[in-house]
């Protein structure tokens, strides 16, 4: 190849209320023809209703070697989940 | 999630999943529910990462793009994949030499499809290898360069229609049974795309036997055609699983890392056990006077496929290696303007948009 052709990440939503989802990534020079690419490649037998397609360099990722330090906020807060009150018993619509 | 949600067109339910498709399923639904027992985070600031890896493999998680990973398992990853992909963009040409020539509309139609569909199996795996850190312009060298192969298969010719059928029925076939415990990989994004690919290739598969199993129950010449087709395509699909177990060379790292999850040989075993009685409805003849079932083993026994045979095209001498990689090289640079083209075309427009912004 000549030069560089950009890398795209397709994101397909499959039916009317779902929502985009992550199917794969694919090469395009431009926008238009990436999601042009995008329908070809990935909507074959109607798996879509709609397609994004997002430069990959856009994207900024968190790091899996920071997992836990990174998301270590809201391991020690188990008081979000509704699970964590007890409920006296005979209370209705709680 | 690559492969969810296929809807079926209006009412097109297929039969109860059983088989390789339900294989394929049930290898979608592990890969969901080892994503839902989750596991700890990333490996501790002093843990022993090949440690930490090992275990995650054990454990039947996936390893992800951004993970730690051994070198040697991201190198055979890139090689697998790389030629994986290769041979989905080589694998065209067999049967696009009939494109043209098919019977009727509708197996045009269909041929048209599957050709396309096996494009598409290239750049979901083209787009896997990738993850790992080497690029397409990469890839596609390696492979224009004989740097890298494809599967040995594509360099045998298809010299009637019938070809077009026992490709479907035993090159697919084979390759399904080659894929679906690849859509169990230990590298999710590979495994995902196998399980797309997988999904696809059951149509492949069935669209084959279809046209053998017209041609089979024909005219004389067409029984003889299609006879001809499966004497011709038997033993070079057989040969697609590698060579046996003892001179397989990659085949134990790649299984303990959960790359790969059955040896060559038993694959091929599978794959014959499977062909016998479909054969048998077709009413074609698979080329092996030896070819019987062992009770004791409960597996039909067969005559391997000739190795040196198949280190002969692998090492590029097959009867149709040159025209393939020639055709390869011709369509790249044939298609040299059109990327130039809308690379340009490409740059024009984004610089317009700046003109406005400014």
């Amino acid at each position: 190849m000549t030069q560089h052709t950009p890398l795209w990440e397709v994101f397909v939503r499959a039916r009317r209320g779902l929502s985009h989802t992550h199917v794969g990534s694919l090469h395009a020079p431009d926008a238009e023809l990436a999601l042009r690419n995008a329908r070809d490649l990935y909507t074959r037998r109607q798996e879509g209703v709609s397609i994004w397609v997002v430069p990959a360099g856009a994207i900024t990722a968190s790091s899996p070697d920071e997992k836990d330090a990174f998301f270590d906020p809201a391991a020690d807060k188990v008081y979000r989940h509704p699970t964590f009150y007890e409920v006296p018993d005979g209370v209705a619509h709680l | 999630m690559y492969g969810n949600d296929f809807s079926a067109p209006d009412g097109a339910t297929d039969e109860a999943p059983g088989g390789l498709l339900g294989e394929v399923e049930a290898a979608e639904a592990e890969l969901r529910a080892a994503a839902a027992r989750g596991r700890r985070g990333g490996p501790a600031p002093d843990e022993d990462l090949a440690a930490y890896f090992a275990e995650v493999v054990d454990a039947e998680q996936k390893i992800e793009p951004r993970d730690w990973m051994p070198d040697a398992y991201r190198r055979t990853l890139i090689r697998q994949i790389a030629q994986h992909a290769h041979s989905e963009i080589i694998g065209m040409q067999p049967e696009g030499n009939w494109i043209s020539r098919a019977p009727s509309l509708k197996r045009k139609a269909i041929l048209l499809a599957k050709v396309q569909d096996e494009a598409g199996h290239g750049l979901y795996l083209y787009a896997a290898a990738e993850t790992l850190g080497i690029s397409r312009d990469e890839l596609v060298q390696l492979l224009l360069d004989g740097r890298q192969k494809y599967s040995s298969i594509f360099n045998y010719p298809t010299l009637s229609w019938a070809d077009v059928g026992a490709i479907g029925w035993l090159v697919d076939g084979a390759a399904i049974v080659n894929q679906v415990p690849l859509c169990r990989c230990s590298y999710g994004p590979y495994a995902r795309a196998m399980i797309r690919v997988c999904k696809e290739e059951s149509f492949h598969q069935r669209q084959g036997y279809e046209i053998l199993h017209t041609l089979a129950h024909g005219t004389p010449a067409q029984q003889a055609m299609a006879q001809d087709a499966v004497d011709r395509w038997w033993y070079p699909s057989l040969a697609m699983f590698g060579p046996p177990d003892g001179d397989s060379t990659h085949s134990a790292q790649s299984m303990a890392w959960k790359i790969k999850r059955f040896s060559n040989d038993d694959l091929r075993q599978r794959f014959v056990d499977m062909c016998v009685q479909q054969a048998e409805i077709l009413g074609l003849r698979i080329p092996d006077a030896d070819l019987r079932w062992n009770d004791e083993r409960q597996a039909y026994d067969y005559t391997q496929p000739d190795y040196d045979e198949l280190m002969q095209v692998i090492s590029g001498n097959g009867p149709c290696n040159r025209e393939r990689m020639a055709h390869r090289r011709a369509a790249h640079a044939d298609g040299t303007w059109v990327r130039e083209a809308a690379a340009a075309y490409a740059a024009k427009r984004a610089g317009q948009k700046e003109t406005v912004a400014a």
